[in-house]
């Protein structure tokens, strides 16, 4: 059970660390549009021309 | 793959190719049939522009293209003042018609080619064009052509003025609600072995650690997630209107603070976990509702477009007449502008020069033409329908008539309904008398076993936390309201589910709500020896170039007459008149034909002759909208009655309504007389709700208990109008009254669940009966259940 002692606090960590991934990702606008890019991978772009 | 194509259709748009039509373009060497010119064109600019794979990827067909001029003059007026050398610039566009993959890879990959173009990023989600470009070498203009070039219709995106309001408080609740989820979840972790540990299994340094930790992850919950509650508490409170918003931050706040307290004091309960579960309830419905308020803004921003983008404005007015064409929002007050016929108004003004019929449909209903002459004000977003005036600006566009509509119509949609009123109030007494109820059971318990008396006192606060109240009524009109604009319903005021869920009489105060609003070839009569088939290959050979829409009804009905007619006249208002086979024959109104007159049952009818007798009658009349009988049905099934109160002809009214099964119809009545026939209904205990085109009589519409407008951004105007039918499809109509029961039905549900739920709980906390993993449990699920029952509504049938 003395594990928990260093886990939980690494626990902690760990969820701090998801938060500060989290506002990075937002910042850089992997937000802002949920459907394009699952649109946008479907076009290869060197198909542009056949 | 859903872009099949017949043969016969339009390869770009898949629409029908007209008969006649010969419009082809060649894509990866394959000649394909187009419908338009405008198709055409488009579809040229996309194969000249090096991207005709778009075809072969795509999985929905583009939009037609029209026949409006591909590229208008008007472009030119986005431009701004010339750059210096290497300067850079951005703008965000708003594009119209994306519909698929293959038109995202379209636009970016036009834009790309573009020379000048640095970058461009379309955002799917919102259909917004993000563009920087060297403002050297490339104008907005010549984007705004692009973009036009492969058909896509965009416009600068002006972020002040349109929902970018709603979009930044949408981001910012998002993080408050993945802090809150991410909170939650943690804090969980730590607190069920907590519960699940029966006595002497876990040691007290051990629950304290979990305490400690489960504080520090629910302190960003609060402190960040939960602003919105306690800053909307506190907006209540300075304005002394108590509403939701209070009891909510009292119960986060006592929770946690009641929490805080007893891990301070070494004994008693924690709620962190309830505290960080029902903050992130909360905030998933606020950003349901947030998200729902955003398509909606999304569909009044389209409507704006429905203002002109240019104005004729004459500098030099009295002394010189020419005229320079301007952006219309750089009009200002006394600005002298020139209105040519068949343009709408483009700002409040008032006539200088020159009388003129002006058709004010969009603005208050009234379908004839009104006369105005110098000295009349008119209204932004008129339509010139007589002679060209010249006029002063009186308001700027920005503030004109019709910008105020919108407005309008943007905070209308902000409103609260009834319900939602009535469950606020509700839930403000509620949690009055709960306040007063804690403050006895802490007096209680002192006097019976002061120990325990702080912990029951905030298990009652906890476990009845009126989250399922507050919740219950949001969350359903939220999940509704997303459902109805996804299915092209736009509620423009909040008091629309609720009554239409009450309407007892349904009455479309137009035949044209109905009906196609074209003529379809329903009958061909012959008289004497003609041969029907003969007649109408004759007629259709008259009409083969003819503009008239009972022409087109005609030719639709025998699209490739075998015969040709040399010489054909139009006699204006009257019929035309061809040589076929060296004989004369003539097509049109009776008298034009041979003075001929019979009763035709409510359709229109056209005759042919030959100069000497007549030889057929062709009826014509409006088909029905395919799902105008099922709607009709649907009506009729759920015990309300139906009504055509039309201001057609009798005969026209009561032949549409005998084939609907609509029991009454009245014709040809007045504005007025349909009013008093409303207004008498109601006095009888009726609700009505009236469907109309949203080009009508405004005074009816808004005398109706609630009403709809059908058609696109001119109808979205009619400020006399509680909801209106995007896209004009009537089954639209049919599933927002199926959501109106469903949405009463689910907040009913709700709200007895909630009652239930604190009719058992607060008395068992109140007791000292719960343990406080059951109070959070109860009250997380409470909470979950009503979220979870009002989802249910965005769900159905989606």
């Amino acid at each position: 059970m003395e594990a928990l002692y260093l886990l939980i606090p690494l626990s902690l960590l760990v969820v701090g660390f998801a938060v500060w991934v989290f506002l990075g990702a937002a910042d850089s606008g992997q937000f802002d549009d949920l459907d394009g890019p699952a649109l946008r991978v479907l076009h290869d772009d060197d198909a542009g021309s056949q | 793959m859903s872009a099949v194509l017949a043969a016969s259709d339009c390869f770009h748009c898949g629409l029908p190719v007209p008969p006649g039509g010969s419009w082809e373009v060649s894509i990866d060497a394959v000649p394909r049939t187009m419908c338009c010119p405008g198709c055409a064109a488009v579809a040229q600019g996309i194969v000249d522009a090096g991207c005709a794979s778009y075809y072969s990827t795509r999985t929905q067909f583009g939009a037609r293209a029209g026949d409006a001029p591909l590229v208008p003059p008007e472009l030119a007026l986005y431009d701004e003042a010339p750059a210096a050398a290497g300067e850079q610039a951005s703008a965000v566009f708003s594009v119209e018609g994306i519909r698929c993959a293959a038109c995202v890879w379209l636009v970016e990959r036009r834009l790309a080619r573009l020379p000048g173009v640095l970058s461009a990023a379309m955002n799917v989600a919102t259909e917004r064009l993000s563009v920087r470009w060297n403002a050297d070498a490339c104008k907005t203009s010549d984007i705004l052509q692009a973009l036009r070039q492969v058909g896509y219709a965009a416009y600068p995106y002006d972020a002040t003025s349109h929902g970018e309001h709603l979009e930044k408080a949408r981001k910012k609740l998002f993080r408050q609600l993945f802090i809150a989820g991410l909170s939650m979840m943690q804090v969980m972790m730590y607190a069920v072995p907590v519960y699940l540990a029966t006595d002497g299994t876990m040691d007290p340094a051990m629950t304290a650690l979990m305490h400690w930790a489960s504080l520090l992850l629910t302190a960003p919950a609060v402190l960040y997630s939960a602003q919105p509650f306690f800053r909307g508490a506190w907006n209540n409170l300075k304005q002394g209107m108590p509403g939701m918003d209070v009891p909510v931050a009292l119960g986060i706040a006592a929770a946690f603070g009641g929490s805080v307290l007893a891990l301070l004091r070494g004994r008693g309960d924690v709620y962190f976990d309830s505290v960080t579960m029902f903050i992130f309830l909360l905030l998933a419905s606020r950003y349901l509702e947030l998200v729902a308020r955003r398509k909606a803004a999304q569909g009044l921003e389209k409507l704006q477009h429905a203002l002109p983008a240019s104005a004729l404005r004459m500098p030099a007015f009295p002394s010189a007449r020419q005229p320079e064409l301007v952006a219309a929002a750089q009009l200002r007050e006394g600005d002298m502008i020139m209105v040519r016929p068949g343009e709408a108004v483009p700002a409040d003004g008032v006539i200088v020069e020159g009388a003129t019929d002006l058709d004010l449909a969009l603005l208050t209903g009234e379908s004839r033409a009104q006369p105005r002459g110098p000295g009349d004000e008119v209204p932004g977003g008129a339509v010139n329908a007589g002679q060209a005036i010249v006029m002063r600006v009186l308001r700027a566009t920005r503030d004109s008539t019709l910008s105020r509509l919108v407005a309008l119509v943007e905070s209308a949609a902000q409103g609260k309904p009834q319900l939602a009123l009535w469950a606020d109030k509700v839930a403000a007494w509620f949690v009055a008398a709960l306040l007063v109820l804690t403050v006895a059971v802490f007096i209680g318990w002192q006097l019976v076993d002061p120990a325990r008396a702080w912990e029951v006192a905030i298990a009652v606060l906890v476990v009845s936390c009126p989250c399922a109240l507050s919740l219950a009524t949001p969350t359903a009109l939220a999940a509704a309201t997303d459902r109805l604009v996804r299915r092209g319903v736009l509620v423009v005021r909040p008091h629309v589910l609720e009554t239409l869920h009450r309407a007892t009489h349904v009455i479309f105060d137009k035949t044209g709500t109905l009906t196609v609003g074209k003529p379809v070839l329903r009958h061909v009569g012959t008289f004497g020896c003609a041969d029907r088939e003969r007649c109408l290959q004759l007629a259709a050979a008259l009409e083969a170039s003819s503009a008239h829409p009972l022409a087109a009804a005609i030719r639709d009905a025998c699209p490739a007459p075998a015969l040709h007619a040399h010489g054909v006249t139009s006699v204006m208002g009257q019929g035309i008149e061809g040589t076929i086979d060296g004989q004369v024959y003539r097509l049109g109104c009776a008298s034009f034909v041979a003075g001929h007159g019979t009763d035709t049952g409510g359709m229109t009818a056209v005759y042919l002759g030959d100069g000497s007798a007549v030889m057929a009658r062709f009826d014509l009349e409006d088909a029905l909208r395919d799902d105008a009988p099922a709607l009709v049905r649907q009506l009729r099934l759920s015990g309300r009655e139906v009504i055509l109160l039309s201001g057609d002809q009798q005969s026209v009214t009561a032949r549409v309504a005998a084939e609907l099964g609509i029991a009454r119809a009245i014709g040809a009545q007045l504005p007025a007389d349909k009013l008093a026939f409303v207004q008498q209904l109601q006095a009888e205990g009726a609700v009505v709700a009236m469907v109309g085109d949203g080009i009508n009589d405004a005074a009816v519409l808004s005398a109706a208990d609630v009403s709809f407008a059908m058609g696109g951004g001119a109808a979205l105007a009619q400020l006399s109008a509680d909801c209106v039918l995007l896209g004009g499809g009537l089954a639209a109509l049919g599933d927002a009254i199926g959501t109106a029961a469903s949405t009463l039905a689910v907040v009913r549900q709700n709200l007895w669940w909630a009652s239930i739920y604190n009719l058992v709980a607060i008395p068992a906390a109140a007791f000292g009966l719960l343990n406080p993993w059951m109070a959070g449990v109860g009250m997380s699920l409470s909470s979950a259940v009503v979220v979870i029952n009002a989802l249910r509504l965005r769900r159905a049938g989606a």
